[in-house]
């Protein structure tokens, strides 16, 4: 199947040209990060995690959103995600690769990464958040690629391939429940001390990984005689409704109990976050915009006339796609270590190093999808889906 | 977990082939058996159930600009001067009063503890969240004696240790550490420089200790404000300093049970 990602037009090939330019330029920058060190990047004693970490926690989630597909589709026999599960599971899978690239950019050390499989640690997050994602990423490739050789077979998938898919669900689970982990277990950082981030993670990847779906498929009916199907679209819409309207609820709830409870600690970095602490507010503007922009996305997603419109359906999914990303991808790993352990702020921003090196792995996951979407769409143009 | 030679040599098998290699298997059966970083005690080593430091703020001279502990010990150890807060690296440093304890938050405060410079360093806590945390078990807490060391060879530089730890005592070499102005300056030959890309911190001179010698900042405090002893042994300096004398410790409210203690 994969000769059909060898045969384009001329823009299909000026796309993976691109792509590949700027993965390379990326990896430069990132030469030059491995000689001088990570000091390249905005980081520092007091901000540990940054940009990198940041993109994974988020991607994780877009990862783990394919279970929106796969669920509907496989458990509850709703037919009309037939045609669009494939495009879920090879997102999925381009979404931990991804996930993998900025870890390993986000090592001090990255040519001792096999150390965590040579020197196997059970009561690390890490660790277990290594099994769940390699596990992930295995289930979707071999589950999306042997159902659509199936298809275009004109046949089953073969029997052994159900019982993956049943797994791939509470998987889908694990993996954003472990990544919360990572976070959520950690004594003296007050903002990620919260049983509530695992619920909260998953959330907003029920809204952001579909969202991003949707404008996906309207670029595959447009760049091919593929059409994911309306009705599957519009389902897609809904389950972003919900999960957005639930991730913002989720966050009014960190609100509530910071600011009711007025216990400083609980309350610095979402002050940090959205006014600024001691004279510091590099994320302030973001932060806002990540509300507005959220408030914008979830008003057309609720009013049906405006949600079945497509073209304000795009908007609407692009809304929620650019805030989730500000809070997940900015907000939530920066402000955690905000105020430091000695109350102290010391603030962050990416460096421009940091942010090509960010865009280099961006490029290298586009790359992976746009292989495996062009092979999807190639085999269902073939049997005419 | 009891396991038979036969189930033993089956897992270990097992990740060999899988690349992992006979070790790997060791560390999920045994855990703790193998520790990074071990090496053969000289016959006039220290040794203690359970190191710890009594740091008594009220001989310290901190605030009169006095820097021995935190010289010596930098000096000593290679740590790199930068020069600048992003790239920094400390092992001991100090911090005021009220940024050490956020947890002592008082309006009135007595006019000598407001503001007053402590010294801080690494806690070696008895549940360290930072070894709990680590996919590598780079960082360890030596079973002998409870120190909270690091392995720079087996370190991967995730840096969740520095997330996980409520103290701020570690630092990451974000850059080259010898390429630091003080470290091209001089360089003390008996002690490692690290490598790029490795969290490091206090280590209550584990390498002192190996050879019969205590810390080397408790040896250059003059005051005697830095006393190191075995907090196991009820007999010992420190059990009997915080016995006749009212201490406090970081955020004990964690329940990482510090071995600092502070005398205020």
């Amino acid at each position: 199947m994969l000769e059909k990602a060898l045969r384009g037009t001329k823009t299909y090939w000026a796309w993976i040209f691109f792509l590949l330019a700027l993965f390379g330029v990326g990896f430069l920058f990132y030469m030059k990060q491995l000689s001088y060190g990570l000091g390249i990047t905005g980081m520092s004693r007091d901000v540990s995690w940054g940009f990198y970490v940041a993109q994974f926690t988020y991607l994780v989630g877009v990862a783990a959103s394919a279970v929106m597909l796969v669920m509907p589709y496989y458990l509850h026999n709703y037919k009309k995600f037939g045609r669009i599960v494939i495009l879920g599971e090879f997102l999925a899978v381009s979404a931990v690769s991804m996930c993998v690239l900025f870890i390993f950019v986000d090592l001090g050390q990255p040519f001792r990464v096999m150390n965590v499989v040579l020197h196997p640690t059970p009561n690390s997050v890490m660790f277990w958040d290594m099994i769940v994602l390699m596990g992930y990423f295995t289930l979707n490739i071999i589950i999306g690629w042997t159902t659509l050789g199936a298809e275009r077979k004109g046949v089953k998938p073969a029997a052994w391939v159900k019982p993956l898919i049943y797994l791939s669900i509470p998987w889908a689970v694990s993996i954003h429940t472990v990544t919360a982990f990572l976070y959520s277990g950690l004594p003296g950082r007050h903002m990620w001390l919260t049983a509530i981030m695992a619920p909260r993670f998953l959330a907003s990847a029920f809204a952001s990984g579909p969202a991003i779906l949707i404008l996906l498929a309207f670029l595959v009916r447009k760049i091919s005689r593929f059409d994911p199907g309306t009705e599957a679209i519009q389902t897609l819409a809904k389950i972003v409704t919900y999960a957005m309207i639930t991730n913002i609820f989720f966050f009014v709830l960190e609100f509530f109990t910071a600011f009711y409870s007025r216990i400083p600690g609980h309350m610095h970095s979402l002050q940090y976050l959205f006014a600024g602490l001691d004279g510091h507010g590099k994320l302030v503007p973001f932060m806002w915009t990540f509300v507005v922009v959220a408030a914008i996305g979830i008003f057309l997603l609720i009013i049906p006339r405006f949600r079945q419109n497509e073209n304000l359906l795009g908007i609407a999914a692009l809304a929620i796609f650019i805030s989730t990303w500000i809070d997940k991808g900015m907000g939530l790993v920066v402000g955690g270590f905000i105020p430091n352990p000695f109350e102290e702020v010391t603030e962050y921003f990416p460096t421009g190093p940091e942010l090509m090196i960010t865009l280099g792995v961006y490029a290298c996951g586009l790359l992976v999808l746009t292989i495996l979407y062009k092979v999807a769409i190639g085999v269902k143009e073939e049997v005419g889906a | 977990m009891g396991c038979n030679r036969r189930e033993f040599l089956k897992i270990a098998g097992l990740s060999t082939l899988l690349g992992a290699g006979g070790n790997a298997a060791f560390e999920l059966l045994r855990p703790g058996a193998l520790e990074a970083s071990e090496f053969v005690e000289g016959k006039r080593s220290l040794e203690a159930g359970r190191w710890s430091m009594v740091i008594d703020m009220r001989k310290c001279l901190g605030e009169r600009n006095c820097t021995k502990c935190m010289d010596a010990c930098h000096e000593t150890h290679n740590v790199p001067d930068f020069g600048n807060r992003k790239d920094e690296v400390k092992w001991i440093w100090k911090e005021p009063f009220e940024n050490t304890f956020p947890d002592q938050e008082n309006e009135f405060q007595t006019e000598e503890l407001e503001g007053k410079p402590f010294v801080v360093l690494c806690n070696h806590c008895e549940h360290p969240p930072c070894v709990r945390v680590c996919p590598t078990q780079a960082t360890f807490k030596r079973k002998k004696d409870g120190l909270v060391m690091m392995d720079y060879h087996r370190c991967i530089g995730c840096r969740f240790c520095m997330a996980a730890c409520p103290y701020g005592s570690r630092s990451f070499n974000w850059r080259i550490p010898r390429t630091a102005h003080n470290l091209q300056q001089h360089r003390n030959p008996e002690y490692p420089t690290r490598t790029k890309g490795v969290v490091e911190k206090c280590t209550f001179c584990d390498e002192r200790l190996a050879v019969g010698l205590g810390p080397k900042c408790v040896e250059a405090c003059d005051e005697k404000a830095l006393i190191f002893g075995d907090l196991d042994d009820p007999k010992s300096v420190v059990r009997e300093i915080i016995r006749n004398n009212y201490s406090i410790r970081r955020k004990p409210e964690l329940g990482t049970n510090p071995s600092v203690f502070y005398l205020i």
